[in-house]
């Protein structure tokens, strides 16, 4: 007996593509059920946000008798729009600037504490975020408006003559901004940083890197996508933000959310409401997708 | 390469490293000659590895002294000290391309461009990389990211190299294949090189000699054949290969065993009445009934079971004691054909210079 004998397989008859139309029906039909499943989220995620911005939308390039025009993006060529634009970019490029400027060491912090200083630093940065944004932000009018806090001490103390404009401009505004989006910061890069195995350090540190090398050459680079993480969401949140500008900002501070609440509230125009959000949205977007054209869209979900 | 390297011996002097009430060293006292390729051999916790990594740098002992050639390197911080390391987890830069890591520490010594390229070039080309250069760590199989570590510890030429159990993570035959490549690579460059193992198949294939580590302390260093061989105490004998203790009564040059005559080959190291004589399951030869060779120990028992394990066969053979030893047979046909059956007596022999006699203490591990 050959060696071949003894292995070749019974066959029965049964030929060599036995059941293959039946099994890949069924494998077919159980994608089909899986997908079934989350219909009904996915309907539920259609109605509530799909069809609302399809709705403005269509409402922003509309008169008000119901005939299309363009009259409402027209309008945003105004100087004041443009004014208007401006400040609500360079404020959300301050407010990321100082969260990265802050929010990085308080990260490594983190990283390097033990673990019951690490839990107590974590906990100052959650705490803020489970009370009201209102709360926080009238908290923030208390400190430094010109009988404030912070203004009576410097007084007291003598180290300025005048009370000091904190509030009502655009340095209160931006405290404020920074305040209430840190923890957009310090999450996402805690998560990445935390996520470092030492014994990179060690290995860079053991390759004859100083210890400030290993911090740049190593640590910084490897933190990188998580740091797009949070710059983004900073970024995007503060391009939108509304109720701490209008607080600390006293109305001197015009950003495109107050805008689009004036042109409904004031002069219940959804047209005009409806193109500045139009604008928003795709400005927003356009961001995303230079940053994902130029550094990879894997940074913008903070996946290395 | 090699002619460029200048090796460097290391002293270890009385170093001792507690952490709380756990003694990690206690005062280990280490001589490594020039070009030597040392291994540190010991089970988990047993310090070898906190040994390591006090020569790397990366933790500070409480006191001793450690010098590379003429030089005390103890109070020196890791990246002053030169020398190569491989990590168990290879602690590759994953922004970094394969040739961006091994460049790495050439960057980091201000050589000119065209001098990085050609020795990571050469360096790749030795690890049998030459073409992944352009890779990213992630790319890499797991053997890959062994020789990427290998390479980048030794491209900046250090005159020593140390390597924490770099072949853990590795399936068997991979790790098989990168001993020998570890070794060939050692005896090409001639870096001394200490390498922590917990394997001890690892640690006999590719040491000149193996340091055998526990609770702290060296007690055993010789070259891997006389650790093997001639093991100087219970540990050593029971961590290394597989060993059976028979309980013995000393007297000169030969031990009782129950009623058995035991010649030795050597005598003893110790004095004492009661120790325990080692012997390893391959030393035994099954005698045929009536053919008993004069100059083997022979002792008598009956085979209980046997196990096929392919290269070899072990048998099972319960002594009169009631003690149960196990003993390897090689599978060559006419061998296995004769092997005895379950229940059947069989006499084992096996040469007194197979034998040693260790001190019967307590096991600590």
């Amino acid at each position: 007996m050959t060696v071949t004998d003894n292995i070749s397989p019974v066959h029965d008859g049964l030929p060599p593509d036995a059941n293959a139309t039946a099994l890949a029906s069924q494998a077919r039909l159980e994608k089909w059920r899986t997908f079934a499943l989350s219909l009904p989220g996915l309907a539920l995620i259609g109605i509530i946000i799909f069809v609302p911005i399809v709705w403005l939308f269509g409402l922003s390039f509309l008169e008000r008798g119901g005939s299309f025009s363009l009259m409402h993006y027209e309008r945003l060529l105004h100087p004041s729009y443009l004014k208007t634009f401006q400040t609500t970019f360079e404020l959300s490029f301050l407010v990321t600037a100082f969260c990265v400027l802050l929010g990085y060491p308080y990260s490594y912090l983190m990283t390097q504490a033990s673990p019951g200083w690490r839990s107590i630093l974590m906990m100052a940065v959650l705490f803020p975020f489970w009370t009201s944004l209102l709360v926080r932000t009238y908290a923030w009018l208390v400190l430094l408006q010109r009988r404030g806090v912070i203004n009576t001490w410097l007084v007291d103390a003598g180290i300025v003559d005048q009370p000091l404009r904190l509030v009502h401009n655009f340095t209160g505004t931006a405290i404020g901004m920074v305040h209430i989006m840190l923890p957009f910061m310090v999450l996402p890069l805690f998560a990445s940083m935390k996520t470092i195995d030492r014994s990179m350090f060690r290995a860079a540190a053991n390759l004859g890197a100083t210890p400030i090398q290993v911090f740049w050459q190593i640590f910084v680079p490897m933190t990188i996508p998580g740091l797009f993480a949070g710059v983004i969401l900073v970024f995007v949140l503060c391009l939108g933000f509304y109720v701490t500008p209008a607080v600390l900002g006293g109305g001197r501070v015009m950003m495109w959310s107050m805008q689009i609440e004036r042109s409904i509230a004031v002069y219940a125009d959804w047209g005009a409401a409806s193109a500045l959000g139009v604008v928003l949205l795709v400005v927003t977007l356009a961001i995303l997708a230079v940053v994902a054209r130029l550094f990879g869209l894997q940074h913008l979900t903070g996946k290395r | 390469m090699a002619d460029a390297l200048k090796a460097l011996p290391i002293t270890i002097r009385e170093l001792t490293k507690r952490y709380g009430s756990f003694t990690a060293l206690d005062e280990v006292n280490l001589d490594i000659a020039t070009g030597e390729f040392l291994t540190l051999l010991g089970p988990s916790g047993s310090g070898k590895t906190t040994l390591l990594m006090v020569l790397a740098g990366f933790v500070r002992p409480d006191a001793g002294g450690v010098s590379f050639g003429d030089e005390e390197v103890l109070l020196k911080p890791p990246h002053r000290r030169g020398v190569g390391m491989v990590f168990q987890n290879y602690a590759l830069f994953p922004h970094m391309s394969v040739a961006g890591n091994v460049a790495y520490p050439l960057k980091l010594r201000k050589m000119s461009r065209a001098d990085i390229d050609d020795r990571v070039k050469r360096v790749l080309d030795l690890v049998q990389l030459g073409e992944l250069g352009d890779r990213q760590i992630e790319q890499l199989s797991g053997g890959q990211r062994q020789r990427v570590a290998l390479a980048r510890a030794i491209v900046f030429e250090p005159r020593i190299l140390l390597m924490d159990e770099p072949l853990s993570a590795l399936d068997k035959n991979l790790r098989e294949q990168m001993q020998i490549e570890i070794r060939n690579l050692h005896q090409k460059l001639e870096m001394t090189t200490v390498y922590v193992t917990h394997d001890q198949r690892e640690a006999l294939t590719m040491s000149d000699r193996i340091a055998v580590i526990n609770d702290g302390k060296i007690i055993q260093l010789d070259d891997p054949q006389t650790l093997y061989e001639k093991p100087k105490n219970r540990f050593v004998a029971q961590f290394i290969g597989e060993s059976h203790f028979l309980p013995v009564k000393v007297s000169g040059n030969h031990v009782m065993y129950g009623q058995n005559t035991i010649r030795l080959a050597n005598p003893p190291a110790s004095s004492a009445q009661d120790q325990l004589l080692v012997i390893r399951p391959e030393k035994f030869k099954l005698q045929a009934d009536g053919t008993n060779i004069a100059t083997l120990n022979t002792i008598e028992g009956v085979v209980r079971d046997t196990v096929y394990q392919g290269e070899s066969i072990v048998l099972y053979v319960e002594l009169d004691a009631g003690l149960i030893i196990a003993t390897r047979q090689p599978t060559q046909h006419s061998l296995l054909v004769a092997i005895p059956q379950p229940g059947q007596k069989v006499v084992l022999g096996f040469d007194p210079a197979d034998t040693v006699v260790v001190p019967n203490e307590a096991m600590t591990a």
